[in-house]
């Protein structure tokens, strides 16, 4: 009980100074009493599918091995250590070998691995049984986010969005508190369906990424040029959360994995609407935007996509992330603006954004960088404009 | 005549030139040992300093000392500069040290390459330093750096980088080759193969891998110097390379390497523990054939480093299995110095509690290594901190503490005077718990879901990242603790004599203390009572 006060207690902290003791007691508290999250706090999440299940097993009979074979070891050389010692007045023995004992010892591990080795490929070869499954979904890796692509039956694109950090800047800077789910959490989760054989084929868009949900038992690293296999069959709805496990750049760490496993019938509805939600979006790029409305989506889409490097105040990182404000590009003319979002830089940090974003938000936030900070270009950016430029290169 | 060969005689016994001269052109052995011990201390220090850095970050959630992209430098030099600069130059220390005064000879024998060996690391570590202070910063891809983010999505400081990277591989190669000629035919008469003290021996096959993998490397960063400056396309995708063909032949060098920093470990504790058991060696030739079954295994494992790659199923399983089977002479290491110490006449000086610690501390970074062996349960493993804890433990209470061991135990030898036992002791325990309260709750952590290499972490982590770092601050104030005990020792101990711990058997202990300037001018005969095995 002690041990849940004093977790929950650390939770909220505001200073570091005042919850150390705390945490110490904690940590130590939670060893001695059997808290509900003891589990969860030390050892690796049992998951929710057959094979996290089987994993699981897996790495306590391996743990269970080395402790026994630890205690023996370990055992034998503190009793040696407390026994063997001059101040007891023990004459040394002068043996220094025994091939009996050195056979024995060099034989039997080999038995015990033989005995690790036959479970564990067992679950490997049923790991890569990806066949078989009842849908797919591209998992595509960005620095530094997320893109999730629902293929239908033919291996095409049904539809599919981006996943993004929903932890704001300020949580992180420490100017506000923490919520929950800190650095956990995006805009859009990932949905699947519980009880079907869910296909994920992992790759990346830049650099190398890996896609981890523990509680799947599953990770695998999105290589570019390269299309990786996973599956699972999640047996329990709820929201299952990992992150990004391969160092890919400077926001290694803020490119969480979100998945919300849904009955089967509320997905399906989830799914239909979705689909529908995506065509509407579509159609955006055909309409007209007033300045205002322009400026309210391009600061949105700016803070998500750009302000990581080129920052919130347009300032950048220079020089490897250079300034928007008052920069040529961002108040030259608008078609070269337009073409570097889309084609991004090569042999730069800049990506080409015409597969991640739509028409529409690629135009507001043309016009944005156009006209916030100190640039005050008087042009206004339409999402057709950047349709007629993405038709004129092809 | 008679004069001449006065002359010459005398011309022999010449001790060390005066000033600055006579570090900047040695080509004496133990100067040139000397130089190596303390330019590894200094990147030691250095590196620690990072290493405190990326600890007071993640000392709590959010960001409060450094940004991500300062982070990623620090965690990126931190590991190369300890990896490169710090436990390897270290070994080399030892080796220019104790190689020659164990096998009964007067020097290395290429003393100019030697030299050049050693001068060559401070330009390639003052080169990789100072890119942490030009525009866009230091490398900041992990010490694996592995491509296209090391390649197309690197700092241009990269290029520096590269050459740093030659710089110490042909600092490594000439060590490695004046090792092998040393051992190979400067033996005094008697010295045979399987008469070598253990360092020797493990000195040797470390000096054979090395030679090995260090063109790999060199290979490795030459393909990436191309991909970036020349237009190829090696590790990128977008051109029809492949950047997992980057990660094959990284880790085909990264495994040995990982070996090339354990192997004089063994040597060195395998040289202790008998000392202050006062009985022999357990099983000297299986610890010989143990380590050449290590060094071979080394080459054929490399894949478990990229088990989350997208290998196929039969190459997983393959390196799985030859993975799990390092545990097999690993641990006949382990059985040996336990059964040395087994019915022995134990005393407990700072040499041998490190040597303890290291046999208990490293062997559970193999119970975790072989955890990690087994593929299923390494893709839960697989870059989270649990990844971190394992490789820290063999390392740090492992590699370091073997060479923190040794100091301790030929420091009275190299320069005449003894350390006080009593500093000693608490430069001990100070580390023995610092290292465990930074590195056990890591693989809590790292189970509980943490990955490696973020700045800043999700709220269930806290608490152990919180204890982590208390331990990392006590253990890098104890190393500096250490440098005062050496400094103390050095200038004001008591004389040491010449055979130092009564139990200690060898060629080192024959010669006096401190070891003259040059030992062993004329081959000593090697004896049973004079060398044990």
């Amino acid at each position: 009980m002690r041990a849940k006060n004093s977790s929950s207690a650390s939770a909220n902290r505001t200073t570091a100074a005042s919850t150390l003791g705390q945490t110490l007691l904690g940590a130590l508290l939670a060893v001695g009493v059997s808290a509900p999250s003891w589990a969860d706090r030390f050892n690796m999440p049992v998951g929710v599918t057959d094979i996290s299940r089987q994993v699981y097993d897996l790495h306590m009979l391996i743990f269970y091995i080395c402790c026994v074979i630890g205690g023996g070891v370990f055992g034998v050389m503190i009793w040696s250590m407390l026994h063997h010692r001059k101040s007891h007045g023990v004459e040394p023995a002068t043996w220094h070998e025994s091939t009996k004992v050195e056979l024995a010892w060099t034989i039997i591990p080999v038995f015990i691995l033989i005995g690790m080795a036959v479970p564990a490929t067992k679950v490997l070869v049923q790991m890569y049984d990806t066949g078989g499954e009842d849908m797919a979904i591209e998992v595509r890796g960005y620095q530094w986010k997320w893109e999730y692509k629902y293929l239908d039956d033919d291996r095409n694109k049904a539809f599919g969005f981006m996943s993004n950090l929903s932890t704001p800047q300020d949580e992180i800077q420490e100017v506000t508190a923490k919520g929950e789910h800190y650095l956990l959490e995006v805009d859009e989760p990932l949905r699947i369906p519980v009880n079907r054989k869910v296909r994920f084929l992992v790759t990346s868009n830049d650099v190398i990424h890996a896609w981890w949900v523990p509680d799947f038992g599953i990770k695998r690293d999105a290589v570019p040029g390269m299309m990786n296999d996973l599956w699972a069959i999640v047996e329990e709805p709820g929201i299952y959360r990992g992150q990004c496990t391969e160092l890919c750049g400077k926001d290694h760490g803020f490119m969480p994995i979100v998945v919300e496993a849904m009955p089967e019938d509320e997905y399906d509805a989830w799914y239909e609407s979705r689909k529908i939600l995506a065509k509407e979006q579509e159609k955006l790029a055909s309409m007209n935007f007033t300045h205002e409305e322009l400026m309210e989506q391009g600061a949105e889409v700016y803070s998500k996509y750009c302000a990581s490097c080129h920052q919130e105040n347009g300032k950048g990182i220079p020089p490897v992330f250079p300034a928007l404000d008052g920069s040529a590009i961002a108040t030259g003319p608008v078609d070269d603006h337009i073409g570097i979002i889309l084609n991004g830089k090569p042999g730069s940090a800049m990506q080409a954004f015409s597969s991640q974003l739509r028409p529409d938000e690629i135009g507001a936030v043309t016009h944005y960088e156009r006209h916030a900070w100190g640039n005050n270009t008087d042009d206004i950016v339409q999402p057709i404009d950047v349709v007629n430029l993405m038709n004129k290169e092809g | 005549m008679s004069a001449v060969i006065e002359e010459h005689h005398d011309d022999h016994d010449h001790g060390p030139a005066k000033g600055l001269a006579r570090w900047l052109f040695t080509t004496n052995h133990k100067d040139i040992g000397t130089m190596y011990l303390w330019f590894s201390f200094l990147m030691f220090l250095i590196g620690g300093t990072m290493a405190l850095i990326i600890r007071a970050e993640l000392f709590q959630p959010g960001l409060q000392f450094v940004q991500p992209e300062f982070f990623n430098q620090m965690t990126t030099n931190h590991g190369l500069i300890m990896v490169f600069g710090a436990i390897m130059p270290a070994f080399v220390g030892l080796a220019n040290w104790l190689i020659p005064m164990m096998v009964g000879a007067p020097d290395m024998a290429l003393p100019r390459m030697n030299n050049l060996s050693f001068w060559i690391l401070p330009f390639a570590f003052g080169l990789l330093i100072s890119t942490l202070f030009m525009e866009g910063g230091g490398p900041n891809f992990g010490w694996t750096f592995y491509a296209p983010l090391s390649t197309t999505y690197a700092p241009d400081t990269v290029t520096f980088f590269i050459f740093g990277v030659h710089m110490m591989g042909a600092s490594s190669i000439m060590g490695s080759i004046n090792i092998i000629a040393t051992i190979l035919n400067m033996r005094a008469p008697g010295m045979t193969f399987m008469r070598m003290p253990l360092f020797v021996w493990t000195w040797l096959i470390t000096a054979y891998l090395l030679i090995a993998v260090m063109p790999v490397l060199a290979g490795a960063v030459t393909m990436m110097l191309f991909d970036i400056h020349f237009g190829t396309s090696f590790f990128s995708a977008a051109g029809g390379g492949d950047p997992v063909m980057f990660q094959h032949i990284f880790w085909f060098f990264g495994h040995p390497e990982v070996y090339i920093m354990i192997l004089p470990a063994f040597g060195i504790v395998s040289a202790i523990i008998p000392t202050f058991a006062r009985k022999p060696l357990f099983g000297y030739d299986s610890m010989v054939y143990a380590t050449a079954s290590i060094a071979f295994l080394s080459f054929i494992v490399w894949a478990h480093h990229m088990f989350t790659v997208g290998m196929p199923l039969a190459g997983q399983l393959f390196f799985m299995y030859s993975t799990m089977l390092i545990a097999v002479p690993t641990g006949v290491k382990v059985f040996n110095w336990v059964a040395t110490m087994w019915k022995g006449s134990m005393t407990f000086e700072t040499p041998m509690l490190f040597a303890i610690a290291f046999v208990i501390l490293f062997t559970m970074g193999g119970f975790s290594g072989l955890m990690l062996a087994i593929t299923p349960a390494d893709y839960q493993y697989h870059d989270t901190y649990f990844v971190v804890a394992h490789f820290h433990y063999v390392l740090v209470p492992g590699a370091l503490f073997s060479i923190i061991a040794a100091v301790y135990y030929w420091l009275p030898k190299w320069c005449g005077r003894m350390y006080d036992e009593t500093l000693g002791k608490t430069h001990f325990w100070l580390s023995f718990i610092g290292v465990n309260v930074t590195f056990f709750p890591q693989h809590f952590s790292g189970l509980a879901g943490m990955p490696r290499r973020i700045p800043d972490y999700a709220l269930a982590f806290a608490d152990f990242n919180m204890i982590s770092s208390v331990g990392a601050f006590i253990f890098g104030f104890s190393q500096l603790f250490f440098l005062y005990v050496l400094i103390k020792t050095i200038t004001s101990g008591r004389p040491a004599t010449a055979q130092v711990w009564d139990g200690a058997k060898g060629l080192e202990w024959t010669i006096a203390s401190p070891a003259p300037y040059h030992s062993f001018t004329t081959p000593p005969v090697v004896t049973l009572e004079n060398n044990p095995h």
